[in-house]
């Protein structure tokens, strides 16, 4: 295991990609970011760039106009860039599998490293998933 | 030669400052969360950070020039040059030349020359927005601050060399100990805030209004120059303003413990004050500091 990835996982910057969510996600998102669950001492950190970005958070239900959003933010991302699929929505669609403004999931647009679901996800939650995250980065079981 | 390498890479140039600076910016971010009432990130955080960010890709936007990868290097290579003369001014026997003091001042505005300059020419409008704030903002401290570095230059009998103000303060007490010397420092300690970009004077990388501002576009290696750039800054600042206002007794011990005092002070003001407008940043250096500065030259002229 080498050095590069041993350091990603010590510190990971997240940048929260919003594509159309209802809002839900994203406040358990700022919740995971409080000091109550204190994220920081996992080397989490939020940043504002997608430049600086080690993992995309990405929620809701990509509609037509955020799909190209969300390739583009994923393009922009410097690699090696994870991706976590948060919340119902952006790891299956739920209930808005047969909507008309819902042409595909998260997964068919760029690849998803870790799904988290949930209606919203606890932060609890998302803090297990990125445990698991960190140990598929590892190469651990 | 080899020595003067030694000396610039390694003790008291790049390495040890570096080291330094990202400790300093680890107890930073913990005594942070303590406030908050948090854990804080583990000792190693800083360095971890710095290691990933040169692992990791860099992208240069399309339609930057050079200048986009040359200008961090830029304010890394000046700020190291500063540590040397510091350093070697503050660890061992004074070795410095004739106007140090001068040099260090015109050197200590190059890493904000170096982010105006990378934020220019990554072509992002929110990078300009920050670029222009960091303008402003150095327009607005460096006046107050060289009239304070004025105040003790006077205070030391026009001696600009900072063996001498150290010499000078050896004998006859430190600067800190008298009121023109304490309304200097005083005014040294908020313009070493804006220096630093710390709240409430990081207008020009506010993440919430302009994401990251003048850092918006580097990615990887360069913004992991700028990182040591920071860190080293967070180490040179505090040591400049000791040398200048509190240099009597520099015994390891007594050096670390001033330093660590201005590194709460720094800390303080950062996690009790919410940012400042970019104009009122300006009226705030202008205004009230400027004058407390003018006030600390005249009663330094008359020996208060």
């Amino acid at each position: 295991m080498d050095l590069k990835l041993k350091a990603l996982t010590k510190s990971i910057w997240v940048f929260h990609a919003a594509t159309s969510p209802c809002n839900n996600c994203d406040i358990e998102i700022l919740d995971l970011l409080t000091p109550r669950h204190d994220v920081e001492r996992l080397g989490i950190v939020l940043v504002g760039s997608v430049r600086q970005a080690d993992a995309l958070l990405v929620t809701g239900v990509p509609n037509y106009k955020t799909k190209e959003r969300l390739k583009k933010l994923y393009a922009q991302a410097p690699k090696p860039c994870l991706v976590a699929a948060i919340g119902g929505c952006a790891c299956g669609r739920i209930i808005f599998q047969e909507s008309y403004n819902s042409p595909c999931a998260v997964d068919e647009i760029i690849p998803v490293d870790v799904y988290i679901p949930g209606c919203p996800p606890k932060p609890e939650a998302m803090i297990a998933g990125i445990a698991k995250l960190i140990k598929k980065v590892r190469g651990e079981k | 030669m080899l020595k003067l390498f030694f000396q610039y890479l390694i003790f008291p140039g790049f390495l040890f400052s570096a080291c330094v600076g990202l400790i300093a910016g680890w107890i930073d971010r913990k005594v942070s969360a303590r406030i908050q009432w948090r854990v804080g990130p583990p000792w190693y955080q800083n360095f971890v950070d710095i290691v990933k960010l040169l692992g990791k890709e860099t992208i240069v936007p399309e339609g930057a020039k050079l200048t986009f990868l040359f200008s961090p290097f830029l304010g890394l290579l000046s700020l190291i040059l500063v540590a040397t003369i510091l350093g070697l001014n503050m660890y061992s026997a004074p070795a410095g030349f004739s106007g140090d003091i001068i040099v260090i001042l015109y050197l200590l505005t190059v890493p904000a020359l170096a982010v105006i300059m990378g934020a220019s020419s990554s072509r992002n409008p929110l990078a300009s927005i920050g670029a222009s704030r960091e303008m402003k903002l150095v327009l607005g401290y460096e006046l107050p601050f060289i009239l304070a570095v004025i105040a003790v230059i006077i205070r030391s009998e026009g001696a600009i060399k900072i063996g001498s103000v150290l010499g000078h303060q050896i004998n006859a007490g430190s600067n800190l100990a008298s009121w023109s010397g304490a309304l200097a420092f005083l005014v040294a300690i908020i313009c070493m805030q804006a220096k630093l970009g710390l709240v409430p004077f990081d207008m020009s990388e506010a993440e919430q209004e302009i994401m990251g501002g003048a850092f918006i576009e580097y990615s990887g290696l360069p913004l992991a120059i700028f990182k040591l750039t920071k860190a080293i800054l967070l180490y040179t600042m505090p040591l400049f303003l000791i040398s200048l206002f509190w240099g009597e007794g520099l015994s390891i011990l007594a050096l670390t413990g001033k330093y660590i005092a201005i590194l709460v002070i720094i800390i303080l003001i950062k996690n009790t004050n919410p940012r400042l407008r970019i104009d009122q940043a300006l009226r705030f250096f202008w205004g009230p500091v400027t004058i407390l500065a003018v006030i600390a030259v005249v009663l330094a002229l008359f020996g208060i």
